[in-house]
């Protein structure tokens, strides 16, 4: 994927990249800490596949946002050696898994997020983040439905498994008003082209999953004041603890290659 | 990823049962077939004690996949680029994917996968005691792609030529993944060898510590493996312990040098008159030590198991809930 043929990358565009690029890392790294210890096998099978679908858009997003940036920056290099405020991610994604319930509900909300945003941007302005997007909405049509189905399955399956999904959705919910908060970089980002403002998914977005959510008769939590702000750089303290783990060899051996 | 020769204690002697003694003519059919080297298949009649043979060795062979994606899977997490984080995070799943098959091949033998797992999580089945050792450095992950799964394409290609088709059939597939595997192990030694002085000190630390290990993964000495035999003339094994050790040491050697480490062992030397590398004998009691329980992580890895079943019995409850309600939904709207 070249540079995409174009006159001055805006820091509009840049950031919008980052943002779905730091998304995919984030959120493919906590899903990737299950590996080996899921509650059935074929599962352990599942989330591996959806961890390494993010880890491969990770991929082509950073090195695309390293493309945009110009000063030679790779994906390693943006997925490994960025300070804490400088990840762009929204917050949802760096929540911890705490248990089986609360990754499948925040895999569907970001995953329903993400099956609009790649149907929106297979029209990007930016012809390498259309390629991208051609090829993610793919993987988030599986994601949706795999996530969608435990959804279901998880509220409408024993007493025990309703409580922890309806309590994955409480904790989880509030996160997804950072998902939807206008700023300038979407506003900036939507003007050129480059793909929709985030605030444009969000009736689509709980449209689609309040209708799941109500099938696995689960309660929507009712909207509160709370904002998180990842995409902006500001986090929660989990977001430093993962990055520790994620970070530790390439800042223990500077230089190296692997 | 593997399992190690699994014909190690205690020795069950395969037994003639009264089934088989009634059914002469299906045991002399049997004998007929392997010794024309054809294939038994689930359908077939088969011998008691082969079944069971089977069951131990497949089992043991999926125990050794599942509990072999904890030591690889430690260093997911920290992996130190995009692409070797992507080609671990496949290479466990691929683990997984063996798992999930070999226990398949193991239920056409009438035994369900819910109790093998109860067998793995009680202590009773054994798995490959490689998997007992610590992933101490990044290189680990190199190393045991390289020499663990080396170690286990050597084992495991004689058995893609199994005496049980679906055995058989499973580890062609098994075979070709762990291939590429022990080339990505490979690729992944030569970037750190290629690298800085602290990189190839961590290659060199992993080699010191899965050598050994690696060649005791072929199992105890021809004259100490007293199930070999019988295995042997069933055609489930084809190559005795001795011989694949060879093999591997004499084919690892060479790769050693390419890759520009040292094996751990003073006493490796070409023996002209023999073909073969010579090599110093083994720590057996090291060997019988892990695979009776006392290794590094014997206790860690079954209790990540452990944990892991315990965890999940809440969303396994609730899928086959669910599942009984859909269908008592559809009937009732029928």
């Amino acid at each position: 994927m070249g540079a995409p043929a174009m006159t001055q990358t805006t820091p509009a565009h840049l950031e919008y990249v980052l943002r779905l690029g730091d998304a995919a890392l984030i959120h493919g790294q906590r899903l990737s800490e299950w590996c080996g210890h899921a509650p059935v096998l074929e599962e352990d099978l599942a989330l591996a596949n959806m961890a390494l679908d993010f880890v491969g858009q990770a991929r082509m997003l950073l090195s695309h946002a390293g493309v945009l940036e110009g000063k030679g920056r790779d994906e390693d290099t943006l997925a490994f050696l960025r300070h804490e405020g400088q990840y762009r991610n929204p917050t949802l994604c760096e929540m911890p898994n705490t248990d089986f319930a609360h990754t499948m509900i925040k895999g569907f909300l970001l995953g329903s997020f993400n099956l609009l945003m790649w149907s929106r941007l297979c029209g990007s302005s930016d012809e390498a983040l259309a390629a991208i997007a051609a090829k993610s909405l793919k993987e988030a049509r599986y994601h949706v439905e795999h996530t969608g189905d435990w959804v279901i399955r998880l509220g409408d399956g024993t007493e025990e498994s309703h409580r922890r999904a309806q309590a994955a959705l409480d904790m989880l919910w509030p996160y997804t008003n950072e998902l939807f908060a206008a700023n300038p970089t979407d506003d900036a980002a939507a003007a050129a082209g480059v793909g929709p403002a985030w605030s444009d998914l969000a009736e689509d977005w709980e449209k689609a999953v309040l209708a799941v959510l109500k099938h696995a008769t689960l309660t929507v939590p009712a909207r509160t004041p709370f904002q998180s702000y990842g995409k902006f750089g500001r986090h929660s303290e989990h977001l430093g603890h993962l990055l520790a783990v994620m970070q530790h060899l390439p800042r223990s051996f500077p230089g190296a290659t692997w | 990823m593997y399992t190690q020769a699994l014909d190690i204690p205690p020795g069950e002697q395969p037994k003639r049962t009264p089934d088989a003694v009634e059914n002469a003519a299906y045991q002399a059919e049997f004998d007929a077939r392997i010794d024309a080297g054809a294939t038994i298949e689930a359908k077939d009649w088969m011998p008691e004690a082969y079944r069971k043979t089977l069951v131990r060795q497949i089992s043991q062979h999926a125990h050794s996949e599942i509990v072999g994606m904890l030591p690889e899977g430690n260093w997911i997490s920290r992996a130190p680029s995009l692409k070797r984080k992507a080609i671990l995070l496949a290479k466990v799943q691929d683990e997984g994917g063996h798992g999930l098959y070999l226990y398949a091949a193991a239920e056409t033998l009438g035994v369900s996968r819910d109790d093998l797992t109860e067998a793995l999580l009680s202590g009773k089945a054994k798995y490959s005691s490689i998997f007992n050792y610590p992933t101490l450095n990044w290189a680990d992950v190199g190393v045991i792609g390289w020499l663990v799964d080396g170690a286990a394409i050597m084992n495991q290609i004689p058995l893609c030529k199994c005496s049980y088709g679906p055995y058989a059939r499973a580890m062609v597939r098994v075979c070709k993944e762990e291939s590429f595997h022990q080339r990505q192990g490979y690729d992944a030694l030569l970037a750190m060898m290629g690298g800085t002085d602290e990189q190839r000190e961590l290659v060199q630390d992993a080699v010191n510590r899965w050598w050994w290990p690696s060649l005791m993964m072929f199992g105890p000495h021809d004259a100490d493996s007293p199930n070999s035999g019988q295995s042997m003339r069933w055609g489930i094994k084809r190559i005795s312990n001795d011989d694949l050790r060879q093999k591997f040491v004499d084919a690892t050697v060479k790769q050693a040098e390419v890759l520009g480490v040292t094996l751990p062992d003073p006493e490796l030397k070409w023996n002209e008159a023999r073909g073969h590398y010579d090599f110093a004998a083994i720590d057996w009691d090291e060997f019988w030590n892990v695979v009776n329980g006392h290794g590094q992580c014997n206790v860690d890895r079954l209790a990540a198991r452990v944990k892991a079943w315990e965890d999940g019995a809440w969303v396994r409850e609730a899928a086959v809930a669910h599942a009984d309600k859909q269908a008592a939904r559809e009937k009732a709207a029928a």
